[in-house]
């Protein structure tokens, strides 16, 4: 029987457009912005300057606290300059500027396609040397992965569940790169094994990706330890909470992180950008990403270097077409809106959408009905109307009791309200608030 | 059936008696004692409890004045000086004289100077576009045009013209609390020192882009230039981050910023029509 998480959960029309669609790998933009803040955490550091000469997978930012990442080009060329541009929200944010000139790797990478079985290093050194290659979770939190492989004091991971949901309708990227790099996959979570010393990993994977399933069941036979469990159809299966209760049964206390139940939880993109640093000693500088649509030509999956701007993207996949209401960085559920085609690619964009008009349009706004759908369907058995309600009343302590911060963002019962109403605009308001307020109160 | 009434009420006159004494004493024990100065300072202050003093009520500053050994820090901005002049007499203290205030919003990005490139249809409240997207023009430093200053305003003194995308302040109703100023995520309302007749001038902008930046994103945004700077006989004028800034207690409105100002970003409100050059008044008359 296929397994699923117990409470709420919607399924929207799933809109795989370019699930067969070969991973193309994208030609190299002539100039990238590349932004020192592309994770959870401090931003990095730069240091190269106006006129330096980089080659691809240089470090051009250094992380700065533990929970940060390295930043490294993803191109060869000249440093334009270090400047603050805007990013999709409109907001000014530091990246650094590279005019791409050939394309000269640093010379520690391997750049073959070999497959390269043999894990040669410990676990000590596999963590440090993700932490180098700045991978981040590539499932869109964009966690900084080191800090996850080092569990707090008194906790020990038991499994290893590896991400492999992609629920968010449209988005098939993670889904081409199970298909296409099953066997990196398969080492590179052989490889977090390693760093986390647990000897068990489940990689979960929903049911609408019959071939992923049956190719990694079959492959996984010759590795040890993993096994695939194929999950029932349901949004927002991919939330680290919910796949941890889909495939253990185990329920993640309200504030807790994954490891108390003993799991840590990696995206496959993730276990395939590891593969890539420890037997590649290739950093992550670039990533595949999903351009879909209804109303675009070529929908297709593209292995993107990081810093490319949208617009190059959405030119190979056949341009803009009419009546775009609305381009999304990210999937249709979590994804946000951008307001120009300058936003560069970072670790994070799964997906770049092109909704349609009459798809963007959300309704008009009218008064709850008390219909409690919202309720039905939050993953997190929270009340989103009455979280909606405090934060809109600025009631942010009642807000704190009722859980406020348990919610994942996932944008279920925005989805769902009958009434059109923004709950989750105001609920994310709140969090913001109520993580102001709590961190003031630790100080 | 009659002894029953009478003894209900020796039982109930006893219990009354009983409670009575208790009470007393009780009284006497937790008795608080209150300065009864602070109900006089309550009575001659507005009664607004708005909160533009930085205390939590009118009578919370009532208290905060009795308190106080001098009134060189409290202020009543809805009362003004006369408020003050008699919550002082009241007190046996020394008024101090304060310039009347009035609020104004930094930002002329109305529908025809500031163009939209994108639009938003999230929740209308200018703290959760803020925290979003930086709003629907190129300019990430204009008002949003969402009104959270016209529901926090507790007199009515904000009235927000969909026409013209930006709310404007109604000067005679504005008693300068500040709850607008808090309520503004973009930073724009500022307390303006109240001139004569409602006079003005002052940079409508808060634009820190580079010049051209900001020029793009709207006709009327400070370019940061300096003339006005050059200009100002007063120094009342400084340039900082690509804005100017007027200084309302050190200008004198003779209004030659609003005259080199190249994008009319300094505006001049309630001025009679000038008479040397009436070709320029319907140039710099701000958009209404």
């Amino acid at each position: 029987m296929l397994k699923t998480f117990k409470i709420g959960g919607v399924h929207p029309p799933e809109n795989k457009l370019s699930k067969d669609k070969k991973i193309e790998v994208l030609p190299l933009p002539k100039t990238v912005f590349i932004p020192v803040a592309q994770h959870i955490g401090a931003p990095a550091t730069p240091v190269v300057k106006r006129g330096d000469e980089v080659k691809v997978g240089q470090v051009i930012a250094q992380s700065s606290s533990f929970v940060s990442t390295n930043i490294h080009s993803s191109v060869s060329g000249k440093v334009k300059k270090v400047d603050f541009a805007a990013d999709s929200s409109g907001y000014p944010k530091q990246g650094i500027f590279i005019d791409v000139e050939g394309d000269e790797w640093v010379e520690q990478i391997d750049r073959s396609n070999d497959l390269v079985k043999e894990i040669s290093i410990d676990g000590p050194e596999i963590i440090k040397k993700i932490q180098e290659a700045g991978i981040v979770g590539l499932g869109g939190a964009t966690f900084p992965t080191h800090v996850k492989l080092v569990p707090p004091k008194g906790m020990k991971a038991e499994v290893l569940l590896i991400n492999g949901v992609e629920c968010e309708p449209y988005l098939t990227s993670d889904h081409r790169l199970m298909l296409e790099k099953t066997e990196e996959i398969l080492v590179g979570i052989q490889l977090l094994m390693k760093a986390m010393n647990v000897d068990k990993a489940v990689i979960g994977i929903e049911n609408n990706k019959p071939d992923a399933i049956k190719l990694l069941i079959q492959k996984c036979k010759s590795y040890n330890g993993i096994r695939v469990q194929a999950l029932k159809v349901q949004y927002p299966q991919g939330g680290e909470k919910q796949l941890i209760n889909a495939v253990t049964g185990k329920e993640v206390p309200s504030g807790g992180l994954p490891i108390a139940v003993g799991a840590v939880v990696s995206n496959v993109g993730t276990a395939f950008a590891v593969y890539e640093a420890i037997q590649k000693n290739k950093p992550l500088i670039e990533r595949v990403v999903t351009i879909t649509g209804k109303g675009v030509e070529k929908p297709s999956n593209f292995m993107v270097r990081i810093g490319t701007a949208t617009s190059e993207l959405v030119e190979a996949a056949g341009g803009v077409p009419e009546n775009t209401g609305k381009i999304i960085s990210g999937g249709p559920m979590m994804g946000r809106a951008i307001r120009t085609l300058d936003v560069p690619v970072t670790k994070g964009t799964s997906g770049i959408l092109l909704m349609k008009n009459e798809e963007a349009n959300r309704g008009e706004c009218i008064s709850c009905i008390r219909c409690s759908r919202c309720t039905a369907v939050c993953p997190m058995g929270l009340e989103p109307y009455l979280l909606m309600t405090l934060g809109e009343k600025q009631i942010f302590d009642r807000a704190e009791n009722e859980r406020i911060m348990d919610c994942i963002e996932c944008g279920s019962c925005s989805y769902t309200c009958p009434s059109n109403r923004p709950l989750l605009d105001y609920i994310r308001f709140g969090k913001g608030k109520v993580g102001a307020i709590m961190r003031s109160r630790k100080k | 059936m009659s002894i029953t009434v009478v003894y209900t009420i020796v039982t109930l006159a006893v219990i009354g008696a009983v409670a009575a004494v208790i009470l007393y004493f009780v009284a006497q024990k937790f008795k608080v004692h209150e300065d009864p100065r602070i109900d006089e300072v309550d009575e001659a202050l507005p009664g607004a409890n708005c909160g533009g003093c930085g205390f939590a009520g009118c009578r919370a500053f009532a208290e905060a004045c009795v308190k106080a050994s001098n009134l060189s820090d409290l202020n009543c901005p809805v009362g003004g000086n006369d408020t003050m002049n008699s919550v002082a007499s009241l007190l046996g203290l020394e008024a101090v004289k304060k310039d009347p205030r009035v609020a104004y919003i930094r930002c002329n990005g109305t529908c025809d100077n500031r163009p939209k490139t994108s639009s938003f249809d999230g929740a209308t409240t200018c703290a959760i576009a803020s925290s979003v997207y930086s709003g629907e023009s190129d300019c990430q430093f204009g008002c949003l045009g969402y009104g959270d200053c016209v529901d926090a305003c507790d007199f009515d003194a904000i009235d927000l013209r969909s026409e013209l995308g930006v709310p404007q302040i109604i000067d005679d109703k504005c008693v300068a609390c500040g709850a607008c100023v808090d309520a503004c995520p973009k930073s724009l309302i500022e307390l303006r020192k109240k001139m004569p007749k409602n006079r003005k001038v002052v940079v409508s902008c808060r634009n820190q882009d580079k010049g051209g930046v900001a020029r793009k994103a709207c006709s009327v945004a400070c370019i940061g230039c300096g003339k006005c700077m050059k200009e100002c006989p007063f120094d009342a004028i400084t340039v900082e981050n690509n804005l100017a800034f007027i200084d309302s207690d050190k200008c004198k409105l003779c209004r030659k910023c609003v005259a080199v100002c190249p994008t009319n970003a300094i505006i001049e409100e309630n001025f009679p029509p000038r008479k040397v050059k009436p070709e320029v008044k319907t140039e710099i008359e701000p958009a209404k």
